[in-house]
């Protein structure tokens, strides 16, 4: 009954303070999906070279769990603490950790492709790079979504917590601040995190089924 | 309190007084006095409740994450609610998890055990899944020939030959329980999150507190990953013959 009237007055929180939790999602989204982009464009061609190279295996493995290892609010204090509060300081942190996921995924995703279709490919008289590209890399395609995806719900996740370590305007600080925002708020804030956490792995979901589906032979 | 920490003096249970160390005054990044210092009263309980948690959650979530996948390899037709329930339950972020939990449960250990067995379940039940489906049509079959009944085909052929994926998945779970509980200490002082909370509220960042409760945090990951993958080795000799 109480949970039901918070929910309801979360609601209407929504509906009295739409620019203060739209501005806020915003600052969130920037800062998780500028970070996710830089961790794309650093691991995602280092994952596609390592697995088409089938080298580091050791090394793809070891970032992964040295990544899921990493305490995230233990990092981005570090960087804060290292560089001060600013919105790059944090973005690093938080690409630190998504490159992991994306890293090894795409690695495995590549090293994985079938050696008989990359043989005959060769054989076919496709360059390196063409058979990266139009081999390894739709056929890997489902694999890297899926890190690209956990690496994205993971960054989303963190970039809340941030606001624990100063960094201010985004949905976490309404989360962190409940003498201000009142539970309703928080509630709120809560439930737009969680809105943008399901948009972007849903989006990336149905990504992945999509590129799967392509390469099913019998689709 | 912070201050008084920072300052290197009192410590919340025993009052120190001690003159603070060079490096406590220029906040260095790793003060062996105040580790020392704080071992006792701070570091180790800290590590201590952190062990018991993720035991607690991996434990748990182990249980339930193989209920599920029992169902979900028994009747395929559940595989797909059952993977979209444990990703819808693994999106959800940390704090906003928490947040919605706390009309429910209260600030207590049991709301942060609730949010760390749901981000569990993502990882082991995909894993115990994945390893039960990849056991060779034709090993069944010559189970089957061999008149094993269903009950001893599963305990005898398709689990051993699922154990590898099944340990790996909770290699994964477990390193990540132990990094996403130190977010725990935004609901509850519980934890080595504690003290990387404490560190973080302090007006500069106390350093020192914050690399070595965090450093826990990893080393603690590190050595779970390694003693499983011992077990691993251990349980599943013929996975090394690969």
């Amino acid at each position: 009954m109480i949970l039901a009237s918070l929910f309801v007055d979360a609601f209407r929180f929504m509906g009295n303070n739409a620019s203060l939790l739209l501005s806020a999602t915003a600052e969130l989204s920037k800062l998780a999906f500028a970070s996710l982009g830089i961790a794309l464009v650093i691991a995602f061609p280092l994952g596609l070279w390592l697995g088409h190279k089938h080298r580091g295996l050791t090394l793809a493995l070891g970032v992964s769990t040295l990544g899921r290892a990493l305490p995230s609010i233990a990092l981005i204090g570090v960087f804060i603490a290292w560089l001060g509060v600013g919105f790059l300081n944090v973005a690093v942190a938080l690409v630190v950790l998504a490159v992991p996921p994306i890293l090894t995924n795409t690695y495995l995703a590549v090293d994985g492709v079938d050696r008989d279709a990359v043989d005959a490919a060769r054989g076919m008289g496709l360059t390196e790079a063409q058979i990266l590209l139009r081999i390894e890399l739709p056929l890997g395609l489902p694999l890297i979504l899926a890190g690209i995806r956990i690496g994205a719900v993971f960054v989303i996740a963190t970039a809340t917590i941030a606001a624990v370590a100063g960094v201010t305007g985004g949905l976490g600080d309404i989360i962190l601040n409940s003498a201000s925002y009142g539970d309703a708020g928080v509630v709120a804030a809560a439930l737009c995190v969680s809105a943008v956490a399901f948009a972007t792995a849903g989006i990336l979901g149905l990504a992945r089924g999509a590129a799967f589906r392509r390469m099913s032979p019998n689709a | 309190m912070n201050g008084a920490r920072l300052a290197g003096g009192g410590g919340v249970v025993i009052p120190h007084f001690h003159k603070p160390s060079a490096c406590l005054l220029h906040n260095g990044w790793l003060c062996f006095d105040w580790v020392r210092q704080h071992w006792g009263d701070t570091l180790q309980p800290d590590l201590i409740q952190h062990i018991k948690l993720t035991l607690l959650a991996v434990g748990i979530g182990f249980v339930i994450a193989f209920a599920l996948a029992l169902l979900g390899f028994r009747f395929r037709l559940l595989n797909p609610p059952l993977g979209l329930f444990t990703d819808f339950l693994y999106t959800i972020p940390s704090l906003a998890l928490f947040v919605l939990l706390i009309p429910v449960t209260g600030p207590t250990v049991t709301t942060i055990e609730i949010a760390l067995v749901s981000y569990t379940l993502f990882i082991l039940y995909r894993n115990i899944l994945t390893g039960l489906s990849a056991v060779p049509a034709d090993v069944l079959e010559s189970a089957r020939g061999m008149g094993l009944t269903r009950t001893q085909t599963f305990m005898r052929v398709e689990l051993p030959l699922a154990a590898p994926a099944i340990l790996a998945g909770l290699r994964v779970a477990t390193v990540s329980t132990i990094s996403i509980g130190t977010v725990a200490a935004l609901l509850i002082a519980y934890g080595l999150g504690q003290p990387i909370f404490d560190a973080l509220q302090t007006p500069d960042i106390f350093r020192t507190e914050l690399v070595v409760a965090g450093g826990l945090a990893i080393l603690l990951a590190l050595v779970a990953d390694g003693l499983l993958a011992l077990v691993a080795r251990a349980l599943t000799p013929w996975s090394r013959l690969r």
